[in-house]
């Protein structure tokens, strides 16, 4: 049981939820992830750290509430518990010492890229930044990322904000810079990360991806987030997630990723009125 | 003369060995309650009445934990059930676990002196009915703890070697916590074995004992990336890792990261742990599958071909490379496995797995093999027979080839020396590893083996580690 400090809802569908963890908070580096279960009997799920307190002993996880054990999170409010938060897990992203970096974030990636640019700038890297969403007003955290980055890119899909298009515009992105990027971190969706890998790759920039398969203990176990990296199986959960984007097998990547869509949705339609939000207000908590 | 003796005796001899009841196969094929009833107190009397009472018992050099086994069963056969647990629980404390899954027909059973006339006394089965007595009996006598110490005692893993090195140094009057990885204490007893072999109630009610002793349980907390073994060493004054046997092999072969392939760790846990048994009511989602092959030929493929049934598999393979008498699986779960249904694929070795367009496996590919010469472990090695390939249609398959120790906790631990084979390197006497302060014990430093030898390693460690918190010396 670990205890919810706040959740609030940052963007339309996006989350902010920060944790009472001590033991977490005091050990995490930038790019690990936890594990948590939002409710006894719930599934584990993994989700990445995007901010931490040392001092205060708290964790903070930006989520997108997207089936069933993340719509039980989206329900929790200031004082509630989930039934686990285990971690951190997984390794730290590796921290080059200057260089010129393009982090590249969309969705939930956003904020965990945060804590990677700051250990970035404090490791003397200069850090350009690129925001990526459907449209401007699911862009977060932009100011978080101003004081950090010498350059902030953004494309949206209907063009709110910066580039109108798809990360398929990132060449574009790339051209406009001042220098081209000594690499390219991107944190998000697997769609986002798949096709940053598959642009860059004719550019020749090497690109470190965060892969987010199944998981289920995190911790080297059960194997179900093995993914093939230059021909052989690594399991994510310990060998990564930092991965070189290039040599990853994206085609059998994204069949893992969707093993279990049917179910999920099966589950989220005949779960009871615990997990699902009815007319803005949430039947498990009112 | 002696032998008109000898002859006397049998002749009197009882070798009707009680069967235990059983849910009917094709009943318990459908549901996820334990398969063996257990003795009655009639059958358990009149099986321990069988005993001949040895003076020199074979038996007892049998067991891995040396139960003074005639000791027990001469109290069953008086009906002194009370005394005859306390005997068990001298050497062994999780009697009501080791009955139900300890190998006895290659352990204690195996040297019955009544086994050559076909009918050794089955030992598992009246310690289990002993161990499933007293819970019966409700809430047991905590015994008597010595005076607190004020010595610390970190256990990681909560696995059967833990939760003896646990037992025995709490009553010894040390603090002692335990640090296990996963949201629920109990090891492999609770994530991997099944329900239907192993009732959870049984190793929730001893994890209860234990913390009614004192002893408290951190779960959620993995050692190595929560805190290292370093960072235990300056809270606690010794560290026991019993972290076990958890990653799972993999063949290596073409298509092996298809949708539907499952290492038996993942499978199972799905199933036991994360609840999958109760889908589509489990929050963990899991897959129908029609025919499911299970790679291998050990308890741990025999508990996943019995669970593809019971979730409602038509058809469940166990596929293996050798033949019948070379399974390594407990002979009981080898024959209830057949009896419910389970499919036996011997000699056969699977060479890759084909999927279909959208990544999801739907056949094997295998060759039929044959017995060679016998290796240096004597079992005769398979060799493939040339052309014999075949494929088999199957949408799901379970890798249950074997584990090795997870590199967690040796990775993350300098002078915490490691054999080849990623096992720790322990003294079998002691437990003591190359790191002060630090003893292990159970599948870290033995590799895959069985809840008592890992029971076994724990009451040594703990004995050593009782000599260190007591005397300084290690
Ligand atoms: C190392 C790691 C770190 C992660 N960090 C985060 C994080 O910080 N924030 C966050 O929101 N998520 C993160 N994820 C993904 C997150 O674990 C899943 O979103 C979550 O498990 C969904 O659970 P659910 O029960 O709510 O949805 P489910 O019912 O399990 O899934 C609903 C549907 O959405 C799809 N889906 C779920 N997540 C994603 C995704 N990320 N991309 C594309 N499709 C998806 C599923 O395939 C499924 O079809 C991370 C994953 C990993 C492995
Ligand atoms: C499916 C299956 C069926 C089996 N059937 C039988 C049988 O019938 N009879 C038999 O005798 N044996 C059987 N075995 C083998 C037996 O279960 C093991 O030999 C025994 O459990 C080993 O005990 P252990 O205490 O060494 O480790 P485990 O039981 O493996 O427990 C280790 C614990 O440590 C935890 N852990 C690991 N790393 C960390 C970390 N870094 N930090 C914190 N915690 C950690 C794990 O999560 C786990 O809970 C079976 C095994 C399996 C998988
Ligand atoms: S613990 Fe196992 S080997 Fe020992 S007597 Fe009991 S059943 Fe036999
Ligand atoms: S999540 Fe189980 S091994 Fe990676």
């Amino acid at each position: 049981m670990k205890k919810v400090i706040e959740r609030s809802m940052i963007v339309p569908n996006m989350h902010l939820l920060e944790i009472e963890a001590p033991e977490i908070a005091t050990k995490v580096r930038p790019g690990q992830f936890v594990i948590v279960i939002p409710v006894e009997e719930g599934e584990r799920i993994p989700l990445s750290i995007a901010d931490y307190d040392t001092e205060k002993g708290t964790i903070s996880i930006v989520f997108m509430e997207v089936g069933a054990s993340t719509s039980a999170l989206a329900c929790l409010k200031a004082g509630d518990e989930v039934a686990t938060c285990v971690g951190p897990l997984g390794n730290e992203t590796t921290i080059p010492s200057s260089e010129n970096v393009l982090l590249v974030g969309g969705c939930y990636g956003i904020g965990s890229l945060y804590p990677v640019a700051k250990e970035l700038k404090k490791k003397g890297n200069r850090v350009s930044t690129l925001l990526e969403a459907r449209s401007s007003y699911l862009i977060y955290w932009q100011n978080r990322f101003i004081p950090l980055s010498e350059r902030i890119y953004t494309i949206t899909r209907d063009g709110s904000l910066g580039t109108k298009g798809h990360i398929s515009r990132l060449p574009d992105v790339i051209n406009s810079m001042p220098e081209k990027p000594d690499r390219i971190i991107v944190n998000g969706c697997t769609y986002l990360m798949a096709h940053t890998s598959e642009i860059t790759k004719e550019l020749g920039i090497p690109v470190v991806v965060n892969l987010n398969p199944i998981m289920i203990d995190g911790t080297g176990m059960c194997g179900v987030c093995r993914v093939t990296v230059s021909g052989q199986t690594k399991f994510a959960c310990v060998d990564g997630p930092e991965f070189d984007g290039h040599n990853i097998d994206w085609k059998e990547f994204l069949a893992r990723r969707k093993a279990y869509m049917t179910e999920e949705a099966l589950f989220f339609r005949k779960s009871d009125a615990r997990f699902a939000h009815k007319e803005g207000k949430c039947a498990w908590h009112e | 003369m002696n032998d008109e003796k000898t002859q006397e005796k049998t002749s009197k001899m009882d070798l009707n060995r009680r069967a235990m009841p059983h849910q009917p196969p094709m009943i318990r094929r459908n549901n996820f309650d334990e398969v063996a009833l257990g003795y009655t107190e009639e059958l358990a009397r009149a099986e321990a009445s069988r005993c001949l009472q040895c003076k020199k018992p074979r038996c007892v050099t049998g067991c891995p934990v040396e139960i003074d086994i005639p000791g027990f069963i001469a109290c069953v056969k008086k009906g002194d059930f009370a005394a005859g647990i306390k005997k068990i629980k001298e050497k062994n404390c999780l009697p009501s676990v080791s009955g139900r899954v300890c190998p006895q027909e290659s352990q204690c059973e195996s040297k019955c002196i009544l086994l050559n006339k076909g009918g050794e006394i089955a030992i598992g089965r009246i310690e289990r009915f002993l161990a499933d007595w007293e819970a019966k009996q409700g809430k047991v006598d905590l015994p008597k703890k010595a005076k607190p110490t004020g010595k610390k005692v970190a256990i990681v893993g909560s696995g059967p070697a833990g939760l003896t090195v646990a037992g025995d140094l709490i009553l010894l009057g040390h603090e002692v916590t335990i640090f296990e990885a996963l949201h629920k204490a109990g090891g492999v007893l609770i994530y991997g074995i099944p329900e239907f072999r192993l009732p959870k109630a049984i190793v929730a009610r001893e994890l209860d004992y234990l913390k009614s002793l004192g002893v408290k349980v951190y779960t959620d907390f993995v050692v190595g990336k929560t805190r290292s073994i370093d960072e235990l060493l300056e809270e606690f004054d010794a560290i026991f890792v019993g972290t076990g046997a958890g990653l799972p092999w993999f063949m290596s072969i073409p298509g092996e990261n298809l949708n539907g392939v499952y290492s038996a760790n993942e499978y199972l846990t799905r199933m036991n742990l994360m609840k999958g048994y109760l889908a589509p009511r489990s929050a963990t989602p899991v897959k129908k599958h029609v025919k499911v092959a299970v790679v291998g030929g050990g308890n741990v493929a025999m508990d996943s071909a019995r669970t593809a049934l019971r979730m409602g598999a038509s058809e469940s393979h166990i596929v293996y490379r050798r033949s019948h008498a070379e399974l390594p699986a407990r002979a009981e779960e080898a024959e209830n496995a057949e009896e419910e249904g389970v499919i036996f694929d011997l000699l056969t070795l699977p060479l890759r797995y084909i999927g279909d367009e959208n990544g999801w496996i739907k056949e094997i590919e295998c060759i039929k093999m044959e017995l060679g010469e016998p290796d240096a472990s004597g079992r005769r090695t398979p060799v493939e027979k040339p052309g014999s390939n075949f494929r088999m249609p199957i949408d799901a398959v379970v890798v249950a080839i074997g584990n090795s120790p997870n590199p967690l906790v040796p990775a993350t631990t300098p002078g915490l020396d490691t054999t080849k084979r990623g096992t720790l390197v322990a003294d079998p006497e002691t437990g003591k590893t190359t790191r002060g302060r630090v003893w292990a014990g159970g599948d870290i430093v033995t590799g895959a083996a069985t809840v008592i030898l890992a029971m076994g390693a724990g009451r040594k460690a703990a004995r050593a580690m009782q000599e260190y918190l007591t005397t300084g010396k290690q």
